[in-house]
Protein backbone atom coordinates (compact mmCIF):
# COMPACT_ATOMS: atom_id res chain seq x y z
CA UNK A 1 0.00 0.00 0.00
CA UNK A 2 1.43 3.81 -1.40
CA UNK A 3 0.01 5.22 2.27
CA UNK A 4 -0.96 4.27 5.56
CA UNK A 5 -4.15 5.99 5.03
CA UNK A 6 -5.01 3.16 2.85
CA UNK A 7 -4.23 0.54 4.76
CA UNK A 8 -6.36 1.68 7.19
CA UNK A 9 -9.14 1.74 5.14
CA UNK A 10 -8.18 -1.77 4.16
CA UNK A 11 -7.92 -3.17 7.77
CA UNK A 12 -11.08 -1.50 8.63
CA UNK A 13 -12.64 -3.82 5.94
CA UNK A 14 -12.10 -7.22 8.26
CA UNK A 15 -14.20 -5.40 10.62
CA UNK A 16 -17.09 -4.47 8.32
CA UNK A 17 -16.68 -8.57 6.82
CA UNK A 18 -17.05 -9.23 10.82
CA UNK A 19 -20.31 -7.75 11.07
CA UNK A 20 -19.00 -4.95 13.40
CA UNK A 21 -21.59 -2.56 14.28
CA UNK A 22 -18.92 0.14 16.19
CA UNK A 23 -15.77 0.23 14.78
CA UNK A 24 -12.99 2.33 16.62
CA UNK A 25 -10.35 3.68 15.53
CA UNK A 26 -7.19 5.46 17.35
CA UNK A 27 -4.40 6.60 15.68
CA UNK A 28 -1.51 8.62 16.99
CA UNK A 29 1.50 10.49 14.74
CA UNK A 30 4.10 11.91 16.85
CA UNK A 31 7.33 13.80 16.24
CA UNK A 32 8.31 13.63 19.45
CA UNK A 33 7.99 10.04 20.05
CA UNK A 34 9.04 8.66 16.76
CA UNK A 35 5.74 6.60 16.10
CA UNK A 36 2.58 6.22 13.96
CA UNK A 37 0.25 4.00 16.61
CA UNK A 38 -2.61 2.65 15.25
CA UNK A 39 -5.34 0.89 17.02
CA UNK A 40 -8.63 -0.84 15.44
CA UNK A 41 -11.31 -2.38 17.73
CA UNK A 42 -14.11 -3.89 16.49
CA UNK A 43 -16.97 -5.91 17.82
CA UNK A 44 -17.44 -8.28 15.14
CA UNK A 45 -17.76 -11.98 15.33
CA UNK A 46 -14.22 -12.33 16.49
CA UNK A 47 -11.76 -15.25 15.20
CA UNK A 48 -10.77 -18.45 16.94
CA UNK A 49 -7.07 -19.26 18.02
CA UNK A 50 -6.77 -21.36 15.17
CA UNK A 51 -8.33 -18.43 12.38
CA UNK A 52 -6.11 -16.00 14.28
CA UNK A 53 -3.07 -17.91 13.90
CA UNK A 54 -3.23 -17.82 10.11
CA UNK A 55 -4.66 -14.65 9.22
CA UNK A 56 -1.20 -13.53 8.51
CA UNK A 57 -0.46 -16.09 6.15
CA UNK A 58 -0.90 -14.82 2.83
CA UNK A 59 -2.53 -18.12 1.92
CA UNK A 60 -5.08 -17.52 4.06
CA UNK A 61 -8.13 -15.92 3.13
CA UNK A 62 -12.43 -16.16 3.68
CA UNK A 63 -12.98 -15.17 0.96
CA UNK A 64 -14.07 -17.40 -2.45
CA UNK A 65 -13.54 -15.17 -5.63
CA UNK A 66 -9.33 -16.16 -5.07
CA UNK A 67 -7.60 -17.52 -2.89
CA UNK A 68 -4.78 -15.18 -1.26
CA UNK A 69 -4.91 -12.61 1.24
CA UNK A 70 -3.01 -10.21 1.55
CA UNK A 71 -4.26 -6.87 3.69
CA UNK A 72 -3.05 -8.64 6.87
CA UNK A 73 0.15 -9.93 5.59
CA UNK A 74 1.11 -6.54 3.56
CA UNK A 75 0.57 -4.59 6.42
CA UNK A 76 2.03 -6.78 9.04
CA UNK A 77 5.09 -6.61 6.50
CA UNK A 78 4.95 -3.18 6.20
CA UNK A 79 4.60 -2.34 9.53
CA UNK A 80 7.74 -4.38 11.15
CA UNK A 81 10.12 -3.37 7.84
CA UNK A 82 10.29 0.10 9.81
CA UNK A 83 11.24 -1.18 13.20
CA UNK A 84 7.51 -1.41 14.22
CA UNK A 85 5.58 -4.11 15.66
CA UNK A 86 2.14 -5.88 14.80
CA UNK A 87 -0.19 -7.14 17.04
CA UNK A 88 -4.06 -8.56 16.73
CA UNK A 89 -5.93 -10.47 19.92
CA UNK A 90 -9.84 -11.78 19.20
CA UNK A 91 -12.32 -13.38 21.04
CA UNK A 92 -14.96 -15.48 18.83
CA UNK A 93 -18.36 -13.17 19.05
CA UNK A 94 -16.53 -10.57 20.74
CA UNK A 95 -14.66 -9.18 18.31
CA UNK A 96 -11.17 -7.96 17.51
CA UNK A 97 -8.44 -5.42 18.12
CA UNK A 98 -5.67 -4.97 15.82
CA UNK A 99 -2.82 -2.63 16.77
CA UNK A 100 0.06 -1.98 14.65
CA UNK A 101 2.94 1.02 15.62
CA UNK A 102 5.42 2.27 12.80
CA UNK A 103 8.91 4.08 12.92
CA UNK A 104 8.41 7.16 12.40
CA UNK A 105 10.92 8.34 10.46
CA UNK A 106 11.99 5.28 9.17
CA UNK A 107 12.81 5.16 5.22
CA UNK A 108 10.15 2.53 4.65
CA UNK A 109 7.48 4.17 6.64
CA UNK A 110 4.63 5.00 4.02
CA UNK A 111 3.47 8.29 4.23
CA UNK A 112 0.29 9.46 5.98
CA UNK A 113 -1.70 9.85 3.05
CA UNK A 114 -5.14 10.80 2.79
CA UNK A 115 -7.20 10.22 5.99
CA UNK A 116 -10.32 12.23 4.89
CA UNK A 117 -11.23 10.09 1.95
CA UNK A 118 -10.43 7.18 4.00
CA UNK A 119 -13.13 7.99 6.50
CA UNK A 120 -15.54 9.46 4.16
CA UNK A 121 -15.57 5.98 2.08
CA UNK A 122 -15.83 4.02 5.43
CA UNK A 123 -18.78 6.44 6.52
CA UNK A 124 -20.46 6.75 2.98
CA UNK A 125 -20.33 2.89 2.44
CA UNK A 126 -21.66 2.10 5.99
CA UNK A 127 -24.42 3.80 7.15
CA UNK A 128 -25.43 1.16 9.95
CA UNK A 129 -21.32 1.12 11.59
CA UNK A 130 -20.46 3.31 14.45
CA UNK A 131 -17.46 5.03 13.38
CA UNK A 132 -15.19 6.49 16.58
CA UNK A 133 -12.74 8.07 15.24
CA UNK A 134 -9.78 9.66 17.45
CA UNK A 135 -6.66 10.82 16.10
CA UNK A 136 -4.28 12.58 18.20
CA UNK A 137 -0.64 14.46 17.11
CA UNK A 138 1.63 16.61 18.86
CA UNK A 139 -0.09 19.88 18.61
CA UNK A 140 -3.47 18.65 18.45
CA UNK A 141 -6.41 15.96 18.23
CA UNK A 142 -9.32 15.58 16.96
CA UNK A 143 -12.51 13.06 18.05
CA UNK A 144 -15.36 12.19 15.67
CA UNK A 145 -18.07 9.76 16.55
CA UNK A 146 -20.69 9.44 13.67
CA UNK A 147 -23.08 8.55 16.25
CA UNK A 148 -23.07 12.25 17.07
CA UNK A 149 -23.83 13.41 13.72
CA UNK A 150 -26.22 10.92 13.13
CA UNK A 151 -27.88 12.13 16.49
CA UNK A 152 -28.20 15.75 15.02
CA UNK A 153 -29.20 14.18 11.79
CA UNK A 154 -32.27 12.24 13.23
CA UNK A 155 -33.70 10.56 10.34
CA UNK A 156 -31.91 12.22 7.54
CA UNK A 157 -29.38 9.49 6.47
CA UNK A 158 -25.73 10.01 6.66
CA UNK A 159 -25.08 8.95 3.47
CA UNK A 160 -27.25 11.44 1.50
CA UNK A 161 -24.74 13.51 -0.72
CA UNK A 162 -24.83 16.73 1.00
CA UNK A 163 -24.06 15.35 4.64
CA UNK A 164 -21.19 13.84 3.02
CA UNK A 165 -20.10 16.52 1.45
CA UNK A 166 -19.75 18.37 4.87
CA UNK A 167 -17.94 15.92 6.86
CA UNK A 168 -15.44 16.08 4.29
CA UNK A 169 -14.95 19.49 5.03
CA UNK A 170 -15.32 18.71 8.75
CA UNK A 171 -12.91 15.80 9.01
CA UNK A 172 -10.06 18.22 7.13
CA UNK A 173 -10.91 21.23 9.29
CA UNK A 174 -10.63 18.76 12.37
CA UNK A 175 -7.26 17.27 10.78
CA UNK A 176 -5.97 20.65 9.85
CA UNK A 177 -5.74 19.31 6.51
CA UNK B 1 -15.26 26.66 10.08
CA UNK B 2 -17.74 23.80 9.58
CA UNK B 3 -19.99 23.64 12.55
CA UNK B 4 -22.43 21.77 13.87
CA UNK B 5 -25.30 24.20 13.15
CA UNK B 6 -24.68 23.91 9.85
CA UNK B 7 -25.77 20.53 9.84
CA UNK B 8 -28.56 21.01 11.11
CA UNK B 9 -29.25 23.53 8.08
CA UNK B 10 -28.59 20.26 6.18
CA UNK B 11 -30.67 18.12 7.73
CA UNK B 12 -33.82 20.57 7.17
CA UNK B 13 -33.04 20.81 3.36
CA UNK B 14 -32.49 17.51 2.95
CA UNK B 15 -36.17 16.67 4.69
CA UNK B 16 -37.35 18.79 2.21
CA UNK B 17 -35.45 17.15 -0.94
CA UNK B 18 -36.70 13.76 0.30
CA UNK B 19 -39.82 14.71 0.58
CA UNK B 20 -40.17 16.08 -2.86
CA UNK B 21 -38.31 12.99 -4.65
CA UNK B 22 -40.31 10.88 -2.68
CA UNK B 23 -41.73 8.81 -5.46
CA UNK B 24 -38.49 8.96 -7.94
CA UNK B 25 -37.09 5.41 -8.08
CA UNK B 26 -33.50 5.62 -8.44
CA UNK B 27 -31.91 5.62 -11.92
CA UNK B 28 -28.59 4.15 -11.36
CA UNK B 29 -26.84 2.25 -8.87
CA UNK B 30 -23.10 2.52 -9.05
CA UNK B 31 -20.56 -0.38 -7.23
CA UNK B 32 -16.91 0.09 -6.32
CA UNK B 33 -14.80 -2.93 -5.33
CA UNK B 34 -13.10 -1.79 -2.18
CA UNK B 35 -11.03 -4.87 -1.08
CA UNK B 36 -7.78 -4.92 -0.70
CA UNK B 37 -7.00 -4.99 -4.51
CA UNK B 38 -8.99 -2.25 -5.36
CA UNK B 39 -7.59 0.10 -2.73
CA UNK B 40 -4.36 -0.45 -3.88
CA UNK B 41 -5.03 0.05 -7.25
CA UNK B 42 -6.81 3.32 -6.41
CA UNK B 43 -10.54 2.59 -5.88
CA UNK B 44 -10.77 4.76 -2.63
CA UNK B 45 -10.55 8.58 -4.65
CA UNK B 46 -12.74 6.82 -7.39
CA UNK B 47 -15.35 6.20 -4.91
CA UNK B 48 -15.22 9.43 -3.94
CA UNK B 49 -14.97 11.18 -7.08
CA UNK B 50 -18.34 9.13 -7.96
CA UNK B 51 -19.63 10.19 -4.84
CA UNK B 52 -18.63 13.93 -5.18
CA UNK B 53 -19.91 14.57 -8.36
CA UNK B 54 -22.99 12.73 -8.36
CA UNK B 55 -23.92 15.14 -5.13
CA UNK B 56 -23.09 18.02 -7.18
CA UNK B 57 -25.26 17.37 -10.23
CA UNK B 58 -28.18 15.71 -8.29
CA UNK B 59 -28.29 12.61 -9.73
CA UNK B 60 -30.85 9.94 -8.55
CA UNK B 61 -27.91 7.23 -8.27
CA UNK B 62 -26.92 5.72 -5.40
CA UNK B 63 -23.10 4.76 -4.50
CA UNK B 64 -22.66 1.26 -3.01
CA UNK B 65 -19.35 -0.59 -2.18
CA UNK B 66 -18.36 -3.96 -2.73
CA UNK B 67 -15.67 -6.70 -1.67
CA UNK B 68 -13.40 -7.90 -4.50
CA UNK B 69 -15.06 -8.45 -7.90
CA UNK B 70 -12.46 -11.32 -8.81
CA UNK B 71 -10.38 -9.10 -11.53
CA UNK B 72 -8.01 -7.77 -9.52
CA UNK B 73 -5.74 -6.62 -12.56
CA UNK B 74 -8.35 -4.73 -14.10
CA UNK B 75 -9.13 -2.91 -10.66
CA UNK B 76 -10.54 -0.48 -9.93
CA UNK B 77 -13.51 -2.15 -11.15
CA UNK B 78 -16.98 -0.14 -11.15
CA UNK B 79 -20.38 -2.03 -12.07
CA UNK B 80 -23.36 0.31 -13.23
CA UNK B 81 -26.65 -1.33 -12.73
CA UNK B 82 -29.27 0.27 -14.30
CA UNK B 83 -32.97 0.50 -13.41
CA UNK B 84 -33.80 -2.99 -14.47
CA UNK B 85 -31.05 -4.52 -12.85
CA UNK B 86 -28.40 -4.61 -16.32
CA UNK B 87 -25.32 -4.24 -15.57
CA UNK B 88 -21.86 -2.28 -17.27
CA UNK B 89 -18.54 -3.65 -16.02
CA UNK B 90 -15.99 -0.74 -16.11
CA UNK B 91 -12.04 -1.71 -15.80
CA UNK B 92 -9.48 0.38 -14.41
CA UNK B 93 -11.28 3.57 -13.98
CA UNK B 94 -9.17 6.34 -12.33
CA UNK B 95 -10.62 9.54 -11.35
CA UNK B 96 -10.89 11.14 -14.71
CA UNK B 97 -12.52 8.64 -16.40
CA UNK B 98 -15.28 8.40 -13.76
CA UNK B 99 -16.12 11.79 -14.26
CA UNK B 100 -16.52 10.96 -17.47
CA UNK B 101 -18.92 7.87 -16.35
CA UNK B 102 -21.02 10.31 -14.24
CA UNK B 103 -21.66 12.83 -17.17
CA UNK B 104 -22.09 10.36 -19.71
CA UNK B 105 -23.63 7.08 -18.41
CA UNK B 106 -24.97 8.31 -15.24
CA UNK B 107 -26.67 11.77 -16.66
CA UNK B 108 -27.28 10.89 -20.21
CA UNK B 109 -27.59 7.06 -20.55
CA UNK B 110 -25.09 6.40 -22.87
CA UNK B 111 -22.34 3.69 -22.09
CA UNK B 112 -19.16 4.30 -22.61
CA UNK B 113 -17.56 0.84 -24.55
CA UNK B 114 -14.51 1.88 -24.59
CA UNK B 115 -13.87 1.48 -20.84
CA UNK B 116 -15.67 -1.59 -20.61
CA UNK B 117 -14.29 -4.75 -19.36
CA UNK B 118 -15.46 -6.39 -22.49
CA UNK B 119 -13.57 -3.35 -24.96
CA UNK B 120 -10.55 -4.39 -22.42
CA UNK B 121 -10.50 -7.92 -23.24
CA UNK B 122 -10.93 -7.35 -27.40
Amino acid sequence: MQEIAMSLLDIVQNSIKALATVIHIQMKDSQKENVIHIEVKDNGKGMDEETLKRVTDPFFTTRTTRKIGLGIPLLKENVETTGGYFHIESQLNQGTKLICEYVKNHIDTPMMGDLVETLITLIQGHENIQFIFEYVCDDFEFVLNTQDIKDILEDVSIQEPAVILWLKEYIKEGLRK
Amino acid sequence: MKSLEDLKKIRALAKSNLAMRNNEDNEYRVVVGMATCGIAAGARPVLNTFVEEIAKANLPVTVMQTGCIGMCTLEPIVEVFDKDNHKTTYVLIDPKKAKEIVLRHLTHGEVIEDFTVGQYKK
